[in-house]
């Protein structure tokens, strides 16, 4: 094989304009038109900003991509990582040719093939066997290349016996099969991947993942993956690209890159420190909370935990008047508002239950590993006077985000299911 | 797409900017089978769960034709040139039908399939293709309906028609019909993608334009010059009057202005690819 970059990205950008299509944009497109005649540059192309969602900016032109370039070569799995609105979708809606760039070039060694959805183009009234052709023929394949695989097609999503009703009547994990199925047969050079993986049973899963394996390992192909689980990108990908804001900020090493993605997450509300803004929130006359946090076994603070690591929450607080119990007591909530568990103190031998003098404290409370699933967790605080009286109820007050490290997953990649995720004992004998 | 393509052989550049006329029939042809597909799911997929199936292509044009006699033949008493009604109107609905039918549809491509084209990548120019020639089967069941109509008038009823050499023509007039269609569902298509104002517009645009059509009355019943120049100057007028002429003997076979809708034809076709062209990258960003 050459050395020569399958694809190289070069300078790639693209612009997007916000807000409604009126008069305001045909205004626009009237002076983009002239200043085109006059063989002038496009004079909205200059300005844009920065794609940052939470800002609220005066431009009417947003750069969702900016300066983009890296290359990769044959056979690589390329993992495209970052956070909602990176622009990981829109770099691969470029690639795929859906829509074309703003800026740049990218020039590309082999035929390209995109799965940014499964089944685009099935028809419901169709058969499962006519939407095969169909979405074979849309996914660039020739009807001779999908006659030679339609049985290992059909055999692939188990659906034999369904295969001449229209998909309309199947289940929706029977469509989504039949529909991976037919994409996972596709023989491109280049495959691009957008977390389609989230679909279909374990089972399922599992077939999809050992499949995009052998594409790569045995054919030589290159996969350009995204996605949001770590645990895929890790066991998946030889290399690398985080992106933010519209930009790579960092390529390499998958393990680099996805360390790198983790330690930069969210660190906003993982970390409450008292101020002159959340001051009526933390403090009333008897006591003040003065920080909140998450910490390692080693005492370094933490925006986000591997989900076999044990972690801690540290809550620092001042007694402004002496004599009370201050008994705390942590509420935790899934973020879709859902309660997961209660603890109260009374394990803490030195101050539950006791009257506390003036002063500071810090309370420190284990998050055992092996007891959180890969998700973002939102705490309350609580502190209660001896009973249920409550002295200070500090509401959903921070996050902490646990990810997956894929260990304990044997070679299951999909999504884990549940609230909370114990390793519980298994033991299965046979009977003689 | 297979691997024996050798890699070196194939570059795939992806930029900005477009040549102005950038058609890469060599793509086009690479997905001859999808478009033969996108054909077939066309033409079937209309008819899917019905009990009389493709004989809705035959019912729709009956009616028309029996609701054109009662009432531009029986109530408004209009001229059919001497030839019986059921001819005269059937010969003007199945072009007609055709060219509206496929012009409504292709001048959808891009906000219709928006789904699609948002997902993967083919060339775009496919679908539209595979419209005009899954509406052309339609127009040949009809055309077959046409036939037998016409057949009976000419075997068993006292009416004069005569065919003639014109009937050579049939095809040409067909293909013109096709690419008119097709030309213009281009243009239509492309402006609707950022500007929705057209498709209000085509929708009735379509249905008056009919009657500036020689569908339910002859060219010759026209007096006024200026009224029929307007008529002759609409591409498909002439179309209609050859095809009627080629069966029956009466009607008009102008040269200059079948000559005209040949041309018109042309332009549209180049205009709607150029302009098809440069709208298909990144129409994506403002449908």
């Amino acid at each position: 094989m050459s050395n020569k970059p399958i694809i190289k990205v070069e300078n790639i950008g693209k612009q997007y304009r916000l807000g409604t299509v009126g008069t305001g944009s045909f205004a626009h497109d009237v002076n983009r038109w002239w200043q085109g005649i006059r063989g002038k540059e496009d004079p909205y192309q200059k300005v844009g900003e920065v794609n940052d969602r939470t800002m609220v900016g005066g431009s009417e032109y947003v750069w969702a991509l900016q300066d983009i370039n890296f290359e990769v070569q044959q056979g690589e799995i390329l993992g495209i990582v970052g956070k909602n609105g990176a622009g990981k979708s829109t770099l691969l809606k470029l690639l795929s040719r859906v829509t074309a760039p703003t800026t740049g070039k990218i020039i590309c060694h082999g035929r390209i093939a995109s799965l940014l959805e499964v089944g685009t183009g099935f028809h419901p009234e169709l058969t499962g066997r006519e939407n095969i052709y169909l979405n074979g023929a849309i996914l660039g394949m020739t009807k001779k290349e999908i006659a030679s695989k339609f049985d290992e097609i059909v055999d692939f999503a188990g659906c034999q016996k369904y295969i001449e009703t229209p998909v309309k009547r199947y289940s929706s994990g029977m469509y989504v099969r039949l529909a991976f199925a037919v994409a996972a047969h596709l023989e491109p050079d280049i495959l691009i991947v957008d977390e389609v993986l989230a679909v279909g049973d374990a089972e399922f899963q599992k077939k999809a993942i050992g499949k995009m394996q052998d594409v790569s390992k045995n054919s030589g192909r290159t996969v350009l993956f995204v996605s949001h689980n770590m645990a895929a990108v890790k066991s998946l990908c030889t290399r690398g690209v985080l992106m933010e804001q519209g930009k790579v900020v960092f390529s390499g090493n998958v393990d680099d890159v996805v360390n790198k993605y983790l330690s930069n997450y969210s660190v906003t509300d993982s970390f409450i420190k008292l101020n002159e803004n959340n001051k009526d929130l933390l403090c009333c006359d008897i006591v003040c909370v003065e920080e909140i946090f998450f910490e390692d076994i080693n005492e370094n603070k933490l925006a986000v935990s591997s989900i076999s690591d044990d972690s801690f929450i540290v809550i620092k607080y001042n007694v402004k008047k002496s004599g009370y119990h201050l008994n705390l007591s942590l509420s935790i909530y899934s973020e879709d508002e859902e309660y997961v568990l209660s603890s109260p103190s009374i394990t803490d031998e030195n101050w539950f239950r006791k009257k506390h003098d003036l002063g500071n404290y810090t309370a420190k409370c284990k998050l055992p590993k092996h007891m959180f699933n890969d998700k973002s967790y939102v705490f309350s605080v609580l502190l209660v006077d001896s009973g249920t009286k409550v002295i200070l109820e500090i509401e959903r007050i921070i996050k902490m985000d646990f990810y997956d490290d894929g260990i304990n997953r044997s070679s299951y990649f999909g999504k884990w299911n549940g609230l909370v995720r114990p390793i519980l004992e298994w033991n299965t004998e046979k009977e003689s | 797409m297979s691997l024996t393509d050798k890699q070196s052989d194939y570059i795939l550049v992806i930029e900005p900017k477009t040549k102005l006329l950038d058609l890469n029939l060599k793509e086009v042809w690479r997905y001859r089978d999808l478009l033969l597909l996108f054909v077939r799911r066309d033409f079937v997929s209309v008819y899917k769960q019905t009990i009389f199936g493709p004989l809705w292509f035959f019912i729709q044009p009956i009616l028309t034709t029996i609701m054109f006699m009662v009432v531009f033949g029986g109530i408004a008493k209009m001229s059919t040139d001497g030839l019986p009604q059921a001819v005269f109107y059937l010969s003007g609905i199945v072009i007609w039908n055709y060219f509206s039918g496929a012009l409504s549809l292709t001048s959808n491509t891009f906000i219709g399939n928006a789904g699609i084209f948002g997902k993967v990548y083919f060339p775009r120019i496919i679908t539209p293709l595979s419209i005009v020639i899954s509406k052309l089967l339609g127009f040949g069941v009809q055309f077959v309906l046409f036939l037998g109509v016409f057949f009976y008038y000419l075997c068993f009823s006292d009416a004069i028609l005569k065919p003639n050499a014109a009937l050579l023509l049939v095809p040409v007039l067909i293909i013109i019909t096709a690419g008119l269609a097709f030309g213009l569902g281009l243009i239509i298509s492309s402006l609707t993608t950022k500007y929705r104002d057209f498709t209000f517009l085509l929708g009735f645009a379509i249905q008056l334009a009919m009657y500036g059509t020689p569908v339910i009355y002859p060219l010759s019943e026209i007096d006024n010059p200026k009224l029929k120049l307007v008529i002759q100057a609409n591409p498909v007028s002439a179309i209609i009057e050859t095809f009627r002429y080629a069966f029956t003997g009466v009607g008009e076979l102008n040269w200059l202005w079948l000559g005209y809708s040949v041309g018109f034809m042309i332009v549209v076709i180049i205009l709607g690819i150029l302009i098809f062209n440069k709208i298909e990258k990144t129409f994506m960003d403002t449908v």
